[in-house]
């Protein structure tokens, strides 16, 4: 690879990097709109996206062995910090 | 896999009287999907919290599935620890009793079937500062299949913690035998390989102090050996086109699906929550499906939770897929599982949760008791219920092949488990 082609890619690489910590670290500085204090119904048990994990992950397992699609299923977060 | 109902059209000839123990196969490509899947849920599980590590909990669970001739029952014992708040390790026993005389095993006129599946998952977490990382990894073993999987996810939470992100990726080694339609023993000249791949990001967000919704994106890819070694197609019998005859399925060596979820859940005015989702779901054989779900759990007083649900699943055939081909050997792919034809499922869900040792017992925390109850019904739109051409052409009941009244059956899931927190 010619070391032009190299250094542009080491610069869009850069940049894309640094456009990241960028984005991150202005993430770090929003103000939570939903206070912490304000989360007790979000704390609660109903609101759990996965409240009995070893049911879930059978109910999975059922339907997965019958059923053509597979994948997605699994409970991304709550993203509460309630605790 | 010792779970699937779905059956196995075993042998190579309708005419060849299969026995029970080339029928054992019938679940064979997801056992592993579904070890990857425990594997990935074992991995990102403490993600549902955030920064969070998951609660001191152990889980015993019993599992009865019965249904299209099927009875499927076991237990499933999870539990997790954490320890100085920053690690978890998680351990999970699965087990699966099988009795089959589903509709494939009855065409292929083999008898009913025993088999056991076992599997071991092990997890690990590590949480630091608001980043947590997962590690794990399954072990399942049938008498003539093996998988194993290894999985690991990260989860970042952001924006005062009202985002979550999570990053997952699994990997997974399959090994597929077959065993003798006579003697039962393992066929040692039969040793196929599959190689799997399964990525995953997500996002939940907490949008209101009562509403928190979850997008998630999961792509998996098989390579290798994908059909079932002992299932069949059928075909018109060149002999007497009132009947049919039976071929080894060829299925293609790769497979390549995309699934997109979104998942959300709102408290009530009162102490009650709704929760909604639907799947996207498409793949490299031709399939699409779409899946829909709605429930409402209601506590009543502090120590019960009541809930129900419904969902409903509908998807496309894969384009090999026939109920029966014209002629042996029609296409280079070929297959008639019930489970790549064109087909919808309902399910109803009803539970009940109880809580006790609320002011905790000993060394306990609290507890509950559950009951889960599901029921499922499966409407087949191309898949044709091939024993009534089975039946003497005399048989008033009897129709030629390919006239036969579509399949369906109605499936019955009870859970019964116990958690307790420590």
């Amino acid at each position: 690879m010619r070391p032009i082609v190299r250094m542009k890619r080491r610069a869009v690489a850069c940049s894309a990097g640094a456009l990241v910590v960028l984005v991150l670290s202005a993430c770090g500085n929003v103000e939570p709109w939903v206070k912490p204090y304000e989360r007790q119904a979000l704390a609660d048990p109903i609101m759990s996206f996965d409240r009995n994990p070893v049911s879930s992950a059978y109910m999975h397992h059922v339907f997965e062995a019958r059923e053509g699609a597979r994948g997605a299923v699994g409970s991304a977060g709550g993203g509460c910090g309630c605790n | 896999m010792a779970d699937t109902t779905m059956g196995a059209l075993n042998g190579a000839y309708a005419w060849a009287r299969v026995s029970a123990a080339s029928l054992r196969r019938d679940r064979l490509r997801r056992s592993s999907m579904v070890a990857l899947w425990l594997c990935a849920a074992v991995a990102l599980s403490p993600l549902a919290r955030g920064a969070v590590l998951p609660e001191d909990r152990a889980d015993v669970l019993y599992h009865r599935y019965e249904g299209g001739g099927v009875t499927i029952h076991g237990p499933s014992v999870l539990v997790r620890k954490k320890m100085a708040e920053k690690y978890a390790v998680s351990a999970n026993y699965y087990m699966d009793m099988v009795s089959s005389a589903s509709i494939d095993v009855e065409v292929s006129g083999a008898s009913r079937y025993e088999e056991e599946r076992d599997q071991y998952s092990l997890g690990f977490d590590y949480l630091r500062g608001k980043t947590t990382y997962s590690l794990a990894y399954t072990n399942s073993s049938e008498n003539d299949y093996q998988a194993e999987t290894a999985s690991f996810g990260i989860s970042q939470d952001l924006f005062g913690d009202l985002t979550t992100i999570t990053m997952g990726f699994s990997r997974g080694e399959d090994i597929v035998r077959k065993r003798d339609t006579i003697s039962g023993r393992v066929d040692p000249g039969f040793r196929e390989p599959i190689d799997r791949w399964s990525y995953r990001v997500g996002v939940s967000q907490v949008l209101t102090r009562t509403l928190v919704m979850n997008l998630g994106l999961e792509v998996i890819t098989d390579e290798g050996y994908l059909n079932n070694p002992y299932r069949s197609y059928r075909y018109v019998n060149p002999g007497d086109e009132r009947l049919f005859a039976l071929g080894g399925e060829v299925y293609p060596r790769t497979r390549t699906s995309n699934a997109v979820a979104l998942n959300a859940r709102y408290f009530l005015p009162y102490r009650a929550a709704l929760h909604g989702g639907y799947r996207f779901f498409t793949d490299t054989w031709g399939i699409g499906a779409d899946t829909f779900e709605i429930g409402y759990t209601h506590p009543l007083g502090a120590e019960w939770i009541f809930e129900a649900a419904y969902r409903y699943y509908t998807q496309s055939r894969a384009d090999f897929y026939s109920d029966l081909f014209e002629r042996r050997d029609e296409q280079n792919f070929l297959a008639r599982d019930k489970e790549l034809s064109t087909f919808k499922s309902q399910t109803l869900r009803i539970g009940a949760t109880y809580e006790f040792a609320r002011s905790g017992w000993r060394f306990v925390k609290k507890g509950t008791v559950n009951l889960f109850y599901d029921r499922i019904e499966f409407d087949y739109d191309d898949f044709r219920d091939a024993r009534y051409s089975l039946l003497p052409a005399s048989d008033p009941r009897f129709r030629a092949a390919g006239t036969e009244p579509l399949y369906g059956f109605g499936a019955n899931v009870f859970q019964a488990f116990v958690s307790i927190w420590f």
